[in-house]
């Protein structure tokens, strides 16, 4: 089984980076850079907000990481169902969520997500397909093997994907999510996102081999993907989808990336030695994905106009909207029907010439 | 209608329920071709294939796991835990993600499971546990408790119908030892009490295995009407019913087979306290098991567990009060 090596180099960066054409037409690869800008944007933002007391709580960014989601998620089908963590804030724009919506869950207000019921990224919009995560992690890596599992027992061509970090792979619940899906073969994709830090633990107290390594022992492929190219991202994903719904089984895609800030709002990350951050800053992921297109002379600057503006709008819609009411705080804890999951948005090229066809 | 036992009645309902709806299966640890360690689904692969009656990994956090998953695209899983006590290994899965995810998301989160509890034939402290007030503390969780053998049938029915998460907390000591009338249709019993035997000097209150246990106790008491309310449903709890019986009876005793701190007793008795109190007529007596993990020896089992001379003592007392 063979492991794919593809982790950066360091130091400095190519003028130019290696385009992966064979998948990504030009308005793929805009739209990647799009959910990198949003999902920065949006984060940027929230943090402002967050400073001026109008996010509750604690706040949770993916600066840094935007390659990871992005990629990940563009490569997914509308019939695909995820489950996101709390970095990936790209594949919740891919599938469809508004930035307003985004910024009233940061805010506990009504047009939030969860109605202020959970905080910050806790959130998944089940109309797309997606399940929130939990905090303990990685629980949804169970959840998605579950949904994987129906999806085969049914004979479905659909996958289901899980975003966790290297923290998560200490967890019991990462040995058992990755065994039940090797024995059962299931189609389902585990992103393990490699951020270097869980909270502030190195992976040197985390992990004796570097967790890729496993996939083997539990019958399935690994691979290693520079998780801050958004493209790489993309084309590893793609493939384990379809390696997945061709029956293949599922895949395990270690995501070398960096959390370029602290695990939350409040940490001031002061045993991240300076000097990882400023190799890691050469390898921003948006800045990447820039220069790809500038080199394919795409208005970038007017992208990301376009792309603050959206969020200026945003803001403003999430700042006028209300706080939620307490009448109904004690409601729905029981459901009284099962409701089903719906369809994401699926915006990557491929699926849309699919579309009307064999999605 | 045939006469079940009570662990027949709980096989036929799984059948009924594996026939009559295809999103139904079946997840659990030797349920498959063995037909589980009580042989409750013995039999089953043959009808409805090893993809339904599923033999699963020895991993009770991604059998509870898989089958949220599985559930919220639209399957309705049952799952069987070996043993109940084995629950703990999927606590987290459980309460954290399917009984906060309709309140959170409004996402459903219909699995049933299954959960042979309880004690009383030297299965020693980890085979012979009540776990049934740890959900009961967890909000979003149903928990429903048979004692007898057409309860366990329609409150399966039930469970395996309901969009929620349920725990059905089946009693190993009344598998085989239970039989009783049960009709043949599918049949959703309520998640309500039930009056097992009606009376007017005092009431014992208990559920599962200790709904016998308060039948043989208070059978012949000195002549004195003893009510017995079978609970049935710890989540939703039947409020109206318990301060019922207290307002007919003024005397009440509560019988836990679980460890007696913050047991279903324990709620039962708060309840009591609360709405109940101007209908008393002498304080609220309990009888649990104490706080010990259960022993394994007989006489040491027997020591702790409550038994009908317990609660005979019990509800002497209390009518002498």
């Amino acid at each position: 089984m063979a492991t794919e090596t593809a982790q950066p180099a360091g130091g400095t960066t190519p003028a130019s980076e290696p385009a992966h054409p064979e998948h990504l037409q030009l308005e793929d690869r805009i739209w990647l850079l799009r959910a990198m800008l949003l999902m920065r944007g949006i984060e940027e933002r929230a943090m402002s907000l967050y400073r001026q007391g109008k996010v509750p709580g604690s706040f949770y960014d993916g600066y840094g990481q935007e390659a990871v989601s992005a990629g990940a998620a563009f490569a997914m089908a509308p019939e695909d169902r995820l489950c996101i963590l709390h970095r990936d804030l790209a594949a919740h724009l891919i599938r469809g969520v508004t930035p307003s919506r985004i910024l009233s869950q940061y805010m506990g207000r009504a047009a939030g997500i969860t109605r202020g019921r959970d905080g910050n990224v806790h959130f998944g919009d089940r109309h797309l397909g997606c399940v929130g995560m939990v905090s303990m992690l990685p629980d949804m890596m169970l959840v998605a093997t579950g949904m994987a599992m129906a999806f085969k027992l049914r004979g479905e061509r659909r996958a289901a994907l899980t975003w966790f970090g290297d923290g998560s792979t200490s967890r019991g619940d990462f040995h058992e999510a990755m065994n039940w899906a090797g024995v059962q073969k299931l189609p389902v994709v585990f992103v393990l996102e490699n951020n270097q830090y869980a909270y502030s633990t190195p992976l040197d107290k985390q992990f004796a081999v570097d967790p890729v390594e496993r996939a083997a022992a539990y019958g399935f492929t690994g691979v290693t993907v520079d998780g801050n190219d958004a493209e790489a991202m993309f084309e590893a994903t793609l493939a384990a989808r379809q390696r997945a719904v061709a029956g293949d089984g599922p895949t395990l895609i270690e995501a070398v990336t960096m959390r370029m800030h602290g695990h939350a709002a409040h940490d001031d990350m002061k045993y991240v030695p300076k000097q990882q951050v400023e190799e890691w800053r050469r390898r921003d992921p948006v800045e990447r994905q820039e220069r790809r297109l500038r080199d394919l002379e795409v208005d970038v600057d007017a992208l990301r106009a376009e792309v603050t503006a959206e969020i200026d709008a945003a803001a403003t819609e999430a700042l006028a909207g209300p706080m939620p009411t307490a009448d109904d705080v004690l409601d729905g804890v029981f459901a009284t029907e099962a409701e089903a999951l719906g369809d994401g948005q699926a915006p990557w090229s491929g699926y849309a010439k699919a579309a009307g066809g064999d999605a | 209608m045939a006469t079940l036992t009570y662990l027949q009645a709980i096989s036929a309902a799984l059948r009924d329920e594996l026939r009559a709806d295809e999103r139904v299966l079946m997840m659990g640890e030797d349920i498959g071709e063995f037909g589980g360690a009580f042989k409750v689904t013995d039999g089953f692969v043959a009808e409805f294939g090893t993809d339904r009656v599923m033999d699963t990994p020895l991993a009770e956090s991604a059998i509870i796991g898989c089958a949220i998953g599985a559930a919220v695209v639209g399957m309705r899983p049952v799952c069987e835990m070996q043993f109940s006590d084995f629950i703990s290994c999927g606590f987290d899965q459980l309460v954290n993600v399917a009984g906060k995810m309709h309140y959170r998301q409004d996402l459903a989160v219909p699995i049933t499971v299954r959960l042979p509890s309880g004690g009383g034939f030297s299965g020693g402290p980890f085979h012979s546990q009540n776990p049934e007030a740890l959900f009961m503390h967890s909000p979003g969780i149903k928990v429903v408790a048979p004692s007898t053998a057409e309860d366990a049938k329609g409150l399966l029915h039930a469970a395996i119908r309901d969009p929620n998460p349920v725990c059905f907390m089946e009693h190993k000591h009344l598998y085989r030892r239970v039989k009783g009338e049960v009709p043949d249709e599918i049949y959703e019993t309520p998640f309500t009490a039930r009056v097992a035997r009606p009376g007017s000097d005092l009431v014992v209150i208990a559920y599962g295995a200790m709904v016998e246990v308060a039948l043989q106790a208070t059978a012949d008491l000195d002549g004195a009407s003893v009510e017995v309310l079978d609970l049935r449903s710890l989540v939703p709890l039947d409020e109206t019913a318990i301060l019922d019986s207290v307002s007919r009876c003024s005397k009440v005793v509560i019988v836990d087979e679980a460890n007696m701190t913050c047991a279903a007793g324990a709620q039962v008795a708060a309840l009591i306290a609360e709405k109940g109190f101007e209908d008393l007529d002498g304080p609220v007596v309990r009888v649990a098991t104490p706080d010990v993990p259960i022993p394994f020896s007989p006489p040491l089992e027997q020591a702790v567990l409550p038994g009908v001379d317990r609660v005979k003592e019990a509800c002497r007392d209390l009518l002498a009060y």
